[in-house]
Order: structure tokens, then sequence, then C-alpha cells
């Protein structure tokens, strides 16, 4: 056999741990084993796990290279691995069949991959790895080289705004809190991810920790904090789990503790489980939680670096905005600049999911259009049908509708069009999506998530969340829409926290694209989506109806009526309106309204 | 100090202040639920909200810095919509029973409603019902009718530096409760009670003995030397309840004592005149050395504090004089010693243990609060 060099690649992320990545990653590499290949090639032959690469219906993923020669292969299952070995590794011939097509190609091709660029790459566990790929190089060159005001300089000059959402500069939220003068200074990493479908930090985390470990190393020492906190949820059960691995590589390495590459300059930074709640990423609520108090957001009458964790100066700062740091002082800010837009550089990681082709973590430079990401990298709509509209930023961002197909994805156009960018959701829908069904999902969840201490967001939020309930159960009242509203405006001018003044804007965003949607609820008692139950009607098209009694038969409450072969009726008194009787016809003979 | 314009007036203030505060020396009235100068800032109830230059919103000015050149209204059609609209949400998760509730005619939330004039609210939907009832001695907690203000949490954490409460649950169940929802089980002094704006918490002594057209008596707390001052909220010649002013030596705060303890002014159990114990103890003795030992009861007594004679001051003090003389004549001054009360003016202490060291002739004498 030829000498070559043999890496197998094999997903590791929670989305392809739960697809049985790990069985697979184990049948590569028992059977290198018994077949003699790892004796044979020895480290020239490896198989190991990666961080996930975001296209997580597909998994498991996995690249086997051949001498630089990469194919992938998808939806992989344990069984399958033998044929791969046996006729790829051993024999040099792809198994054509599994391998990753056009979907996966298409998928990629539109991403520019910065912050995920180690994710799916390089083995997340692994220290050498990472220092293999030009690790804690930047970190050392902040420490060594350069002068906390050369480091904040460079990051004002790539234009990286805050990842979190609320877009703050980062380099101006550094120089704040270098300028304080404080004896103690700390540096904390928000990894507080609670929006429901948003998994971009998680996935940083669990296939990059290091790169979010160096990228706070270089904000403390541009601030001068010796202490740093990473907070992150606590049933992120697989990122605590390698964060805590690669903060532990870390001291042994002598990257943290005391004289930080010779520099005289301390650092430790500890591990933070959250405990959970969605205010827990609020910065002075997260801030309250660390100090051990309950996490509840207080009036920001300072900026948090100025006064923050314990009254010290504190930088805050997202998962994804650490993560870009050591790449922004790797490959020079000019670079990092260029990529997005004028205000704000770089690119930005969505969970784009929905009724989207492709689902999954994508990373698109600032400045491309919806229509790109829907349409390129998510391949367009499910089925074809027609798109509706799309929620971006999570429960508290907003719903656009297809005339903002063309805007462009950054901070200042979303919030012209009344959305955040929030955690970096991206749900979209189609026609048979319900709007009003929409905004009540993600009202009933903030509703529940207000911490409780402001009226407007506590009260508020659960009287617009018991509308929107009454109007989906049909019973909807005139005025309703203005109330909804008044009540969204209200909660936004007056909430103590940015939580209550983004959480109405499922409500109003919709109310503002999506109005009639709204009246026909409420007037007409309809669901033209076909989802809100209570508004539906099931009756029988006698002309198709072939009296087969199937229906009859299915139906739970016995609300169909008619003798055999004859056309059937329902009782609309009688009719719990579950479908089955819909499901069942063979004759497209129940209308649904 | 910094000058800034309130309702087209200038006003000059300390650069400390928040803008509530100078809002407030100007004299301009403006609701709070939740602010108390006191106790930190918290923000909560968003009814202090005003309008201003360089404002991208309604600001809360109980938590906003007043700033130089600042120009603020305080109120305005707009903040008066929106303070309303706030009043309204926290009706529509509270009872109501203004009727039944200790503290009708003394609580900020219905003065409030009495004037934005709401009778009713505009929304329908849950509101918070607990069946739960907390069995402690002293305080009456009705959390329904909470408003989330923290004052409570607040004064109990900082001033009084017990915890005893905090917030629980999230969102419409957002709760202040003890530990696991356990019985209220703290030192009971009523500062929550206190501070509470409405009737979420009272005084269990309080219940049924009127809540208004109190006659008001100034009075000095007769339990420790500290010298709190109380008010006495008099009803047909009867404590109904006894709180304390922000302006006396005590800043309005109480202990469990001088708040709760007064139910013995009015109880026909109260000793009003002066007694004498005419047979001893059944179970003491005199023996044959002449001291009272305990001796085994032979039968269950009827009365272990034996039987008393109602005599007048002339008599019992000459009965004390006899005894005390008698018992340093035998016993010596050393078998005698006096306990002095802590509810005694330091005067009275003083000349009680002159009396002890001077005209008994011991050291032996203390005081209960040493214990």
């Amino acid at each position: 056999m030829d000498k070559k060099d043999i890496v197998i690649k094999v997903c590791s992320g929670t989305g392809s741990l739960s697809a049985g990545g790990k069985d697979v990653l184990e049948a590569f590499r028992s059977l290198a084993a018994s077949t003699g290949t790892q004796a044979e090639f020895r480290d020239r032959c490896t198989a190991h796990q990666v961080g996930c690469r975001g296209f997580c219906s597909r998994d498991v993923l996995v690249d086997v290279i051949i001498n630089g020669e990469k194919i992938t292969y998808e939806l992989i299952k344990p069984d399958m691995v033998p044929r791969i070995f046996e006729e790829h590794i051993l024999q040099g011939d792809p198994v054509d069949e599994w391998m990753a097509g056009e979907q996966h190609r298409e998928f990629h091709a539109a991403q520019t991959k910065i912050v995920l660029s180690h994710c799916g790459e390089m083995d997340p566990e692994s220290l050498d790895a990472y220092l293999a790929s030009g690790g804690y190089e930047a970190a050392h060159q902040a420490f060594v080289r350069m002068t906390p005001g050369e480091i904040i300089e460079e990051i004002k000059r790539s234009a990286l705004r805050g990842r979190g959402g609320a877009g703050f500069p980062t380099g101006l939220k550094w120089e704040f809190a270098g300028r304080m003068r404080s004896k103690e200074k700390y540096v904390v990493c928000n990894g507080n991810e609670s929006d429901p479908g948003a998994f971009a930090d998680r996935c940083i985390i669990e296939g990059d920790p290091h790169s979010v470990i160096e990228g706070m190393m270089i904000c403390a020492r541009a601030i001068g904090a010796e202490r740093g906190y990473i907070y992150v949820r606590d049933s992120y059960a697989l990122a605590v789990k390698r964060l805590g691995l690669a903060l532990r590589q870390c001291r042994e390495h002598g990257f943290l503790g005391s004289n930080v590459f010779d520099s005289g300059f301390d650092l430790d930074i500890r591990l933070y489980p959250a405990p959970g709640a969605f205010i827990c990423g609020e910065a002075t609520a997260l801030m309250k939680s660390i100090e051990g108090k309950r996490a509840m957001p207080s009036p920001r009458m300072w900026r948090t670096a100025e006064k923050g964790l314990w009254g010290r100066p504190t930088v805050i700062n997202n998962v994804e905005t650490l993560a870009n740091v050591p790449r922004i002082l790797g490959r020079g800010a000019e670079w990092f600049a260029g990529v997005g837009t004028e205000n704000s550089g770089g690119t930005k990681v969505f969970s784009l999911t929905g009724k989207v082709k492709n689902t999954g973590l994508v990373e698109i430079p600032m400045g491309v259009t919806l229509r790109e990401v829907i349409y390129g990298i998510g391949g367009g709509m499910v089925e074809d049908r027609a798109f509706k509209g799309i929620q971006l930023g999570g429960p508290t961002g907003g719903c656009l509708s297809e005339a903002f197909l063309d805007s462009r994805v950054d901070y200042e156009s979303l919030a012209l069009a009344g959305t955040i960018m929030g955690s970096g959701g991206m749900v979209v829908l189609d026609e048979t999506s319900c709007i009003v069904d929409t905004a009540r999902f993600f009202l009933d969840i903030t509703q529940a998530e207000s911490c409780g201490k402001c009226t407007p967001c506590r009260l508020g939020l659960r009287r617009m969340f018991e509308i929107l309930q009454r109007i989906t159960n049909g019973h909807g009242r005139n005025g309703d829409i203005e109330l909804l509203e008044d009540l969204g405006s209200h909660i936004r001018a007056t909430s103590l926290c940015g939580f209550g003044m983004t959480a109405p804007n499922p409500v109003l965003t919709t109310i503002r694209y999506f109005r009639d949607e709204y009246a026909v609820h409420i007037k007409d008692r309809k669901c033209p989506a076909l989802v809100c139950k209570n508004l539906l009607t099931y009756s029988c098209i006698q002309e198709n109806c072939t009296g087969c009694g199937l229906c009859k038969k299915v139906c739970p409450s016995d609300a169909i009526r008619g003798t055999r072969k004859k056309s059937h009726k329902i009782d609309q008194d009688l009719c719990v309106k579950c479908g089955s009787c819909f499901d069942a016809c063979k004759f497209d003979a129940v209308l649904r309204e | 100090m910094v000058t800034l314009n309130i309702d087209g007036q200038d006003i000059t203030v300390d650069r400390s202040y928040t803008l509530l505060d100078a809002v407030r020396e100007m004299g301009i009235t403006i609701p709070t639920l939740c602010h108390h100068p006191d106790l930190s800032l918290f923000g909560g109830c968003r009814l202090c909200l005003v309008e201003g230059s360089g404002m991208r919103r309604p600001a809360a000015s109980c938590v906003t810095p007043v700033q130089e050149g600042m120009v603020v209204q305080s109120s305005t059609p707009y903040l008066e919509r929106l303070r309303k609209t706030n009043v309204e949400l926290l009706l529509s998760d509270h009872p109501n029973d203004c009727m039944l509730c200790e503290r009708a005619g003394n609580c900020k939330l219905q003065e409030l409603a009495y004037y934005y004039g709401l009778r009713e609210h505009r929304f329908e939907g849950d509101r918070r019902i607990y069946s739960r009832k907390d069995n402690n001695p002293f305080l009456q907690r009705e959390m329904e009718k909470c408003v989330m203000c923290g004052q409570c949490v607040r004064i109990c954490d900082e001033i009084q530096g017990v915890g005893a409460i905090d917030f629980a649950y999230k969102g419409l169940w957002t709760k202040v409760t003890p530990p696991f929802e356990r019985d209220l089980d703290c030192e009971f002094c009523g500062q929550c009670v206190g501070v509470c704006p409405t009737g979420a918490l009272t005084g269990r002594i309080w219940a049924g003995k009127g809540r208004q057209k109190f006659r008001e008596v100034d009075t000095v707390c007769s339990y420790c030397g500290c010298g709190c001052i109380l008010t006495l909220a008099v009803k047909k010649n009867q404590i109904a309840r006894i709180y304390s002013r922000k302006d006396t030596i005590n800043e309005g705060m109480l202990c469990a004592k001088g708040r709760f303890a007064y139910e013995f002014v009015n109880s026909p159990e109260r000793l009003t005149r002066p007694l004498i114990r005419t047979a001893p103890k059944k179970d003491w003795q005199l023996n044959d050395s002449g001291r009272y030992a305990q001796v085994k009861p032979e039968r269950s007594s009827t009365n272990s504090s034996g039987v008393f004679r109602e005599v007048s001051w002339e008599e019992a003090l000459d009965h004390i004089a006899f005894r005390i003389k008698e018992i340093k004549d035998v016993h010596g001054a050393d078998a005698i010693g006096g306990l002095a009360s802590a509810r005694c003016t330091n005067e009275e202490n003083y000349l009680f243990q002159k009396f002890m060291r001077a005209a008994v002739g011991t050291n032996n004498v203390d005081h209960c609060a040493r214990y």
C-alpha cells in the first residue's frame, strides 16, 4: 500500500451525538485498530471528533481526508462505517451513494466562516490541535508585544460589535472599562443563550472552547482585568464539560494563572454554570446572578464597563463576540472590517430553522440580504410553498414580511424594520404557519420568563398573551388589535430592562405587517393558515363522499352521522376538531376551513 | 451642584440627586410605589416616569441621576396615560376587596386608583390566588395584594440585616416569600409591614380593630432604653395598632416588641395594684435552718403560685422593707439580690442599684437586658 495520510473527522456536537456520532467514531477507531491500518500508518491515520459544522439536519457528518482530498459523508450510522472503511480507506474508492450532495455544497457555499472556522475541523477537546492551528498566538501577542491601548485600537478599527443582540461597539466598551481606575476589574463571557431555536453560542463553545478563552484573555489584557467568569447555562452539559476541560488545559500550560506568558500579568478565568433563566442573559441580571443574588435586572444608572460586578468595572461580552477577537488580532482589523458592512465588521452566526429546506447553523457576512440566506443557504422553502414571514432575533425579536426579503442583515437595517439581531435566531414561516399563533407562541415564552420586577413586563406581557390566546381560541373581540398595540407600545416605553423593551416585538411587528390576518381571526373567526384549532370547521363535501363510513369509525366524539353508501354529515356541536376524519378520508370529501 | 429645568423651572441640586429627589424638592408630587429613601434603588413600579430632552423613552425618575442642563417634564398627557395603564395593570391582578382590607384608606394603590378614576380596567385574565396561609403569630401575609415593590425584601435585607424573604418564581407568579414557601420564621420586627404600600402585609392583631379615624398618641416605647417614638393609633380608648413616624429619633423603624407587643395595655389580666402572697407556694417550705426549700409535692398542688392578697402601696412597701431587714439580719445582705427591668428609665435603674448597694448593702444587682 502507498504511503498516505488518513484523517477521519466525525462531527461531535450535541446534535450529532444524539444522532449516534459517538458510536460512529468508535466504529472507525476500532476498525482502524482491528484491520491493522492503525499499526501500519501510526500517527498518519487518525480518527477524531470535531465540533458542529452547522448542517445538523444531516448528522452524522463524516469527513474522510486522504492525502488532503476531502470526501464528506452524511447521515452516517455505525453500521455504514465498515463499508466506508473497506471501500474508501482501504481501496481508495469513495462510496458515492452516501456522499454529501448538492444540498451540502449549497448550504456551505454562501457562508463565510470566521467564528465557525474551527468548528468541524478541529478536535475541541485537544489543546494541541488548537495550538497547531495558530491558537493562543494572538493572546501571546497581546500579552507580550502589544499595549492595552493598541489592542483596543485594533478592535475599534475592526468595527466589531456585540453579538449578543444590542450591537454595542466592542472596542468602545473595552475603552470605557480600560479607562477606569480600579484595583479589580472583571471580564465576563455571556453564554446564557436561552432563546428557543438558537444554538450559535452553544455550538461555538462545544466546537471551539479555546477561542472563547483566548478572546477573554485578550480582553482581560486590554482592560487590565485579573479575573474572568464564563457564565454558561448549566443545561448545556457538553459545553460546560468542554469549557471546564479547556480551562484545565490552559492552567496546566500556564496560559492562565500567575505570570501569563512571562508578562508579569495574572489572570484566572472561572466557569460559572448558570441556573438557566432567560433573564440571566441580561447584563445586570447576569452580574447579580454571579454575585449570588436573584437574577433581576437593575436600572442602568452606570455603564457596566464603569460599575459592574461587585461595583467594579466589568466587560460583558457574548460568546460569539469573544470568539471573534483572536481572529481579529491574528489576521488584522482591516481584513475583519472588510468582511462586513461599514458600521459592523465581520460575520454573524444565525440559527436557521423553520420551513426552509436546509436548517442549521449558518455564518454570513454582515449585510447579506435575507433572500440570499433563505433561498441560497436555506435552499428555499420546504415543498416550495410560499414564503410568509421570518422571525428574527428569538422570542423578543420581530417578524418581517416578504417585503423585507431584500433588506440587509445588519443592526441598522433590522432596527429600522422593527426587529433586532438578538441571539441570531431565524425562524422561517410559510403559508402553513399562522401569524397570530406564532406571536402567541413567543409571548407565551416571554410572559413566563419575565423576572417579575417591573409592572409593565410582569403584568403587561401576561395580558397580551391572554388576549392572543383569546383570539386564537375564537373569542377575539373588536378592539383587541388596538388594545394589543396600545399595551405593546406601553410595555416598550416603560419597561425597566431590554427584555421588556423588546418582548412585545413579535406582536407589534406582526400587527404591523400582517394586520389582516389578525382581523380575519377576530371578525370572521377563521384561521387562514388552518393552524388555530378552535377556529377550524370540518364539513362533508357531499359530491365527493362515497359513504364508506371510515370517518364515522375514527371520529372520537361520534359527531359524524350517515348511513352506508350515502353521504355523511358532521355535527358541528359535537365536533371536537381533532382532524381525524380529514386525515382518514380517502376521497377528499372532508373540507377543512 | 447641577442646574436643571423641571416643568419650566430651574433648580440647582447636589450632583448625587436623582431626578425624583429634585422633582420632590420642588414640591411637585409624583407617584411612586417602590421607592423608599432609605433603601437601595429599585425602579420596578414604573410610575415615577418623566420625559425629557435627550431621552429616547420615558425614564423612571427614581433611578435617573440628575445631569447639568437637563430639561424634564414630570407630567404630560402621555406620561399620565402611561402611569394610568400601569395602575390598571396592577389592578387587573388585585383582589380589589377594599371593603374588607385592613389598609383601606391608607393604601397607596387605592389612592392611585382613586386619582386615575379607575373603577374598571381593560384587561381580563388570570389573577394570583394563593390558598396557602402563613401560620406565623404576628404577620398577616396576603400575597394576592402584593404589587412587587420589593420594599419588604429590601428593608429586611438592607436595614434589618435578616433576609428572611425574597422573590421567588417568574412572570405573573413572582412572589415574595420565605425560603421554600415555609411559614415566616424571623424576628418579626414587622419592618416589612411598616413599608408595605398595600394590604399585602399587615399585623395579625390589627384585624377588626378599625382602620381609619384613629386618635393618634405619640409616646416613647417603654420596652428598652433605645427610646423609640411610637404613635399609638387609638380607637374607642383602645390601641388599634402601633406605628412610628418617619421624623422620629428612630426614623420610623420599630422592633417586634414596639410594634406588636401592646396587647397587655388593655388586658384584663394586667396587674393594676400590688399583691402580697399570703401563703407560700405549697411545694416550698421553711426548713430547720430557716430557709425556704423546695419539697417534693405529696399531692398535686392546685395553686402553685400561692395565694395573693390585694393591698395598698403603703402596706406593700412596708412589707418589703420589713422582709428585707429581716433577711438581712438573719442571713446577711448578700442573701439578697435585685433584678431590675429594661422597661424602667435610666434614672429608675440608677436609683435601684443605688438602693441595693447603699441601703441593702449588696452588689447583687442585675438587669434583664443582660440576657
